[in-house]
């Protein structure tokens, strides 16, 4: 098992602006018992509402706070300026940085650096040539069987992170669904995420629940829980549990795995106070408990 | 195939048979490319694919006809089981092939070190699209070809190709992902099979028609992802082609059903330098094979000549019956 295991509060997907953002770094810098904090933007640059400098007084106080501090990067770097930006990034950030694309693996040669999820990392061989080129902790991508997470997790032990909490991202592009969901382009989105600070649903036209869209991403309507894998996780040599910020109180989250990982409660309570820490949404072990139940029934019409 | 001695866009063509190859090659293929059969390339479709013995035929009758044969091997090989992928690439090499297509890096790696003279070309679901992601794959991977994710505009194409150190090739006709190729989890999230996982996106014995009066409802398993209207057109059941509600209406919030047609764009891709067109399709017929690339390679033919485009009408032979530039198009993104 080694080593006591890291809880990684991963990146804000969604575009909150920067008084929000800055909210509520500042109450997990005091309150949450969070061992490393990823901040950054990861979807679109057009939001990006955060300054580096801006960033490294986030950074600052979160240090403070006692928790390490890296910045994540872009998922899917397409135009001139989103290169720049993430060229400038490298070059400027004074601490750890996550690669979410081979571009920001190439601007990082050399340098010790985390892998998100965002980059595919399915087999033993690739997460190998990875760590040998200086990374320090692979997160894996949220598509992975139970069983793949613990062959990959037995070969690095330690080195790998897994998404525990949190809506899982399934899809991204280059064209903006929110901005088009509105008839406009991704150019003229006049930032349409900013009105959806936990993603906007997308339903089925028998009006279950399915899909969160966010920008050019797609991600579950569920969120992902999986307390009840963390035993075996860890026992297979996960080193991190990554939780993902929703538009919940994520201090209180952060709690409650917390408490799982010193074994002061188990995995049934985890789900509860989740459940009533998530109103109206549906927890879902995700991949980890097999396949994902993507658009569940309203319990009334199950039967 | 340096890139100074380019007088004509390689046209790079779909075989998902034996007899879908020998068609393309009859119809003025370039190169083909196809996969094994089995879960190591992205269209692991009941019926596609060549056995061992089959690609070593396809392979000689694409040589002994002056054409390349490339074997896709682009799905993501699976943790503990890697072998199977450095097998199709071992025997895509003992048999032959020109080139061979792939998106992993780990694999990429391993061929690189076992196979160091086999060209390798970086598949469109690797997703890499920039270039300092292209750059890490060249340097990194020895790769030599990029097939470029459907995701860019013109002006993109404009800017990257001619900066590239390797030669590109571009998707002009076909399906159409809405979504970066090879960062795309949707199917897997309702039927647990997915392009990255073993090779399949929207597997067919998940897809349920059924009737609601008079509409025809589209189903993935349990999820409804489509309500069609009689005498509307139904392309293949994608989720990312699928209607939904969103905002309280309906919409098809990603993409309309329809497949990418570039062939007028060919003068303006030629100019910039890229080296192949591609046309997709492996799941496709031997007729729609041989019709396609005979357009496709007429519009070459068309382009390398400075003459105007006259490319016959394919336009029965798309997806819900439409064509769209995809990124291409003013306003796509």
């Amino acid at each position: 098992m080694g080593g006591t295991p890291l809880l990684v509060l991963g990146p804000v997907l969604y575009g909150w602006p920067l008084r929000r953002l800055r909210d509520f770094y500042f109450k997990i810098a005091d309150e949450a018992a969070v061992d490393v904090v990823l901040l950054g933007e990861v979807i679109c640059t057009k939001r990006t509402s955060c300054s580096t400098a801006t960033w490294l007084e986030i950074r600052e106080r979160l240090e403070r706070g006692g928790k390490t501090v890296a910045m994540s990067t872009l998922a899917l770097p397409t135009e001139r300026r989103e290169l720049e930006s993430l060229r400038a990034l490298c070059r400027e950030w004074p601490g750890l940085i996550e690669a979410n694309d081979y571009a920001t693996l190439h601007l990082l040669a050399g340098r010790p650096h985390l892998v998100g999820a965002f980059i595919n990392v399915y087999h033993e061989a690739t997460l190998a040539v990875l760590l040998e080129e200086g990374a320090v902790r692979v997160c894996l991508p949220p598509e992975l069987s139970l069983d793949s997470v613990r062959l990959l997790a037995r070969s690095a032990p330690g080195r790998v992170e897994v998404q525990v909490f949190g809506r899982l991202p399934l899809a991204l592009s280059a064209r903006c669904h929110h901005a088009r969901s509105l008839g406009r382009t991704r150019a003229r989105c006049r930032f349409a995420c900013r009105d959806d600070p936990d993603g906007l649903a997308l339903f089925t036209l028998d009006g279950r629940p399915f899909l969160t869209i966010n920008g050019i991403q797609t991600l579950s309507a569920s969120y992902l829980e999986a307390s009840f894998q963390v035993t075996e996780l860890l026992a297979s040599g996960v080193g991190a549990l990554r939780i993902l910020p929703q538009d919940v109180d994520m201090v209180a989250v952060v709690a409650a795995y917390r408490a799982l990982l010193d074994g002061r409660i188990g995995p049934e309570e985890v789900r509860a106070i989740l459940t009533r820490l998530c109103p109206g949404r549906t927890l879902t072990g995700g991949y980890l408990a097999g396949r994902p139940d993507p658009a569940p029934a309203p319990a009334a019409a199950k039967g | 195939m340096e890139r100074a001695a380019v007088s004509r866009l390689e046209v790079v063509c779909p075989a998902g048979t034996p007899a879908a190859l020998e068609a393309a090659v009859a119809a003025g293929a370039d190169s083909v490319y196809f996969g094994f059969r089995d879960g190591t390339n992205a269209r692991n479709f009941p019926g596609l694919n060549f056995s061992r013995e089959e690609a070593e035929e396809a392979i000689a009758h694409c040589h002994r006809h002056g054409v390349r044969a490339m074997v896709a091997v682009n799905s993501y090989p699976q943790a503990g089981r890697a072998e199977l992928w450095q097998r199709a690439v071992a025997d895509a090499h003992a048999l032959g092939a020109d080139a061979v297509i792939l998106a992993d890096l780990g694999l990429a790696r391993w061929a690189r070190s076992r196979f160091p003279h086999l060209r390798l070309h970086l598949s469109v679901q690797a997703s890499a699209a920039n270039p300092e992601a292209i750059a890490y794959w060249t340097e990194r991977a020895g790769i030599r070809r990029v097939v470029l994710p459907r995701l860019f505009s013109m002006e993109d194409i404009r800017t990257l190709v001619p900066a590239l150190p390797v030669e590109s090739e571009v998707f002009v006709f076909g399906g159409l992902c809405v979504m970066a190729e090879g960062r795309c989890m949707l199917s897997s999230y309702v039927t647990g099979r997915s392009p990255n996982l073993d090779g399949v996106c929207s597997p067919a014995e998940w897809v349920r028609y059924g009737r609601e009066g008079p509409m025809l409802t589209v189903r993935l398993g349990d999820v409804l992802i489509d309500r069609i209207p009689p005498g509307d057109k139904a392309g293949y059941p994608t989720l990312c082609k699928g209607c939904y509600r969103v905002r309280g209406r309906a919409m098809r919030p990603f993409e309309e059903p329809a497949s990418l047609d570039l062939l007028s764009r060919l003068p303006e891709l030629m100019a910039v330098g890229v080296r192949a067109i591609k046309i997709e399709g492996r799941q496709r017929g031997r007729a729609y094979v041989e019709r396609v690339v005979r357009a496709v390679r007429g519009a070459a033919e068309q382009a390398a000549r400075g003459r105007p485009l006259d490319a016959p009408d394919l336009r029965t032979l798309m997806e819900g019956g439409r064509a769209t530039e995809g990124a291409l198009a003013r306003g796509w993104r």
